[in-house]
């Protein structure tokens, strides 16, 4: 009888054993992430630190590794964010009003919820192909071909479905009642959407569509696909033929520098993702201000 | 509170035109419907791009010898297009990748949903899902400056570039993707299921692994799955640190090349269109949109299944 008893002690503390040891696993685990997460920063950011500057955000490329600078590709990341935010955030907005106040549940509706759905997990480089065939070739007389206007266009087909489910999200966080009040003062489906439910679903659309655009401004692969240039020494002019003119943007300058042997501009390649994680944080911390704010409106 | 003050009075100055305002109405839906509409047309675009270019390709090679032959040289005089060098390339890398991201995933998934208190899992999911936000153009940096060095200083046959080190760092990249959604699926399993456990003296330990777990099954599957995917169309990583290199292998230490890393490599160049080299890349994407897109189906049809089960 004293026996199993402590044969059932005995397993009993080695069943504890094993929650403790899977405990500190799981851990582990999470804090791998969030440990490779500190090394990945430590590294860019020693090696960059040093490199980086007014002059080096001023100036043009080089070959020169100590005299090049990243400030054709801010601009050129900065006109292609623009044209990529007028076209997404209108047509990504209205595709989301919609899916949620207008359509009718109808296969066709369906389907369009289903394309979004599998669209958002294409890959990037497979838009590049679409955007390389669409905006650069057919499209060329319009867009001037390997442009900052493609390459816009083509990222604000990337980021729609981000958009899109956003804003959808945001739209049916809105409560019926609101509809229901702007309805009973005679209002049309459009000044109820328009008036009421959109701008109280606002701030979870631009938080969604600033996440979107940060995305958009760390993607490269389809900038690659299109042809943006490694290299360009001026800036595109403020203007509608600005905008049909090659350009360079952050991460693509980011990756041709890291292509190279030389150290040089490995180091460089440092500094410019320094300054693309800086205008990341900005823009996530936008978001989060924005979300949090929301919030609290929603409580009072 | 939200009703702008003034919105009455238009609103009762439109209402004396209700003809107008009908036609008003159902253009701004029809407007609004073809918004929705681009999607649509963004996916056919990508099928008929894909389609048109790859039909082009293989009226040049056969279908036969682009699935068969075990060489890939298209940019070379003595022309071989065989995918499954690049296929070969890209599934190690992927391979690789889920051996980092599963079993890390998965354990984190547990112990955030099982363990933690209700105030570590709120700082830690927005810090973990950082790492989804970081540029894959930043993970490559890291991959090939990085992680590389650290590995050829513990064995030093590693090549420079090699399949290993962008495995491990794309590991991590959908690091975020795995735990986010496997946790979404651990976090479904109805209470009542975990107490019966603990009504018959289990541990927590045992609670987690043989009744939750068994029970979000299907919904880990699916994080699984749309983890490979990612992996699959990953392009920047593989592209800096995994090298050009198309060659049939599947040794983690030598530079390979992916299906994306050809494709940055022949965007990269000067290839004018309407040669084999330009429609290569759109077959290649044809291969890759293919294995993503079942994948992608796959996965979803997962994750609706669980959450039917316990919604």
């Amino acid at each position: 009888m004293t026996e199993t008893g402590a044969e059932e002690r005995r397993l009993l503390a080695r069943r504890r054993l094993a929650e403790r040891i899977f405990k500190r696993l799981g851990q582990a685990a999470t804090f791998f992430g969030v440990g490779v997460l500190g090394v990945l920063l430590v590294d860019v950011f020693s090696d960059g630190l040093p490199r980086l500057g007014w002059e080096f955000l001023t100036s043009f490329p080089s070959r020169r590794p100590e005299t090049a600078g990243i400030y054709t590709a801010l601009i050129g990341s900065l006109w292609m964010l623009s044209v990529t935010a007028a076209l997404a955030f209108p047509l990504g907005v209205g595709a989301a009003v919609y899916l949620e106040e207008y359509s009718r549940r109808s296969r066709l509706d369906r389907v369009i919820e289903i394309n979004i759905a599998n669209l958002a997990g294409v890959p990037s480089i497979i838009y590049g192909l679409l955007g390389l065939e669409v905006f650069v070739r057919i499209m060329s007389p319009l867009t001037g071909g390997r442009s900052v206007l493609s390459g816009g266009m083509t990222m604000a087909l990337l980021v729609m479905p981000i958009i899109i489910i956003a804003s959808r999200e945001a739209l049916r966080a809105v409560p019926d009642s609101l509809r229901q009040g702007g309805y009973a003062l005679g209002a049309t489906r459009w000044q109820v959407v328009s008036r009421l439910v959109v701008p109280s679903a606002m701030p979870g659309i631009l938080t969604g569509t600033i996440l979107a655009l940060a995305r958009a401004i760390g993607e490269t692969a389809p900038l690659i696909t299109i042809g943006a240039l490694t290299y360009v020494a001026f800036v595109p002019e403020l203007s509608l033929a600005g905008l049909q003119t090659p350009f360079t943007a952050l991460p693509i300058q980011i990756f041709n520098w890291v292509s190279r042997p030389q150290a040089g501009f490995h180091v460089n390649a440092a500094a410019g993702i320094v300054v693309l994680l800086v205008v990341l944080i900005t823009m996530n911390a936008a978001a989060v201000l924005l979300r949090n704010r929301y919030q609290r409106r929603g409580m009072d | 509170m939200l009703l702008p003050t003034r919105s009455h009075s238009s609103l009762s100055a439109r209402s004396e035109r209700p003809a107008g305002r009908r036609v008003l109405e159902s253009v701004i839906e029809a407007l609004l419907f073809a918004t929705s509409a681009i999607t649509i047309l963004t996916t056919l675009g990508i099928v008929a791009v894909l389609f048109f270019e790859t039909v082009a390709f293989f009226q040049e090679v056969p279908l036969w010898r682009f699935l068969t032959d075990t060489e890939w040289t298209p940019l070379f005089a003595d022309k071989h297009f065989g995918i499954m060098v690049l296929a070969s390339a890209t599934i190690l890398t992927s391979v690789i990748a889920l051996a980092v991201a599963l079993p890390i995933g998965l354990l984190a998934a547990i112990y955030l949903s099982e363990f933690a208190t209700p105030r570590t899992r709120q700082i830690l999911k927005p810090v973990l899902e950082i790492l989804a936000g970081v540029p894959t153009v930043v993970y490559g940096y890291f991959a090939l400056l990085f992680v590389t060095p650290l590995l050829r200083a513990i064995y030093p046959e590693i090549a420079g570039f090699n399949a290993l080190s962008a495995g491990i760092v794309m590991g991590v990249m959908i690091l975020p993707l795995v735990v986010s959604l496997s946790e979404d699926a651990l976090f479904a399993v109805p209470v009542g299921l975990r107490n019966g456990g603990y009504a018959l003296g289990a541990t927590r330990f045992e609670v987690a692994t043989r009744i939750v777990v068994p029970a979000a099954f299907s919904g880990i599957v699916a994080a699984f799955v749309l983890a490979i995917s990612r992996a699959v169309g990953e392009t920047m990583i593989v592209a800096i640190a995994a090298g050009q290199s198309p060659q049939l292998t599947l040794n983690p230490f030598v530079p390979v090349e992916t299906m994306t890393a050809y494709i940055v490599q022949v965007s990269l160049g000067d290839t004018p269109h309407g040669t084999i080299e330009f429609k290569t890349i759109f077959a290649v994407g044809t291969t890759l949109f293919l294995m993503t897109l079942g994948l992608n189906i796959l996965g979803n049809r997962l994750v609706r299944r669980f959450r039917e089960r316990y919604d």
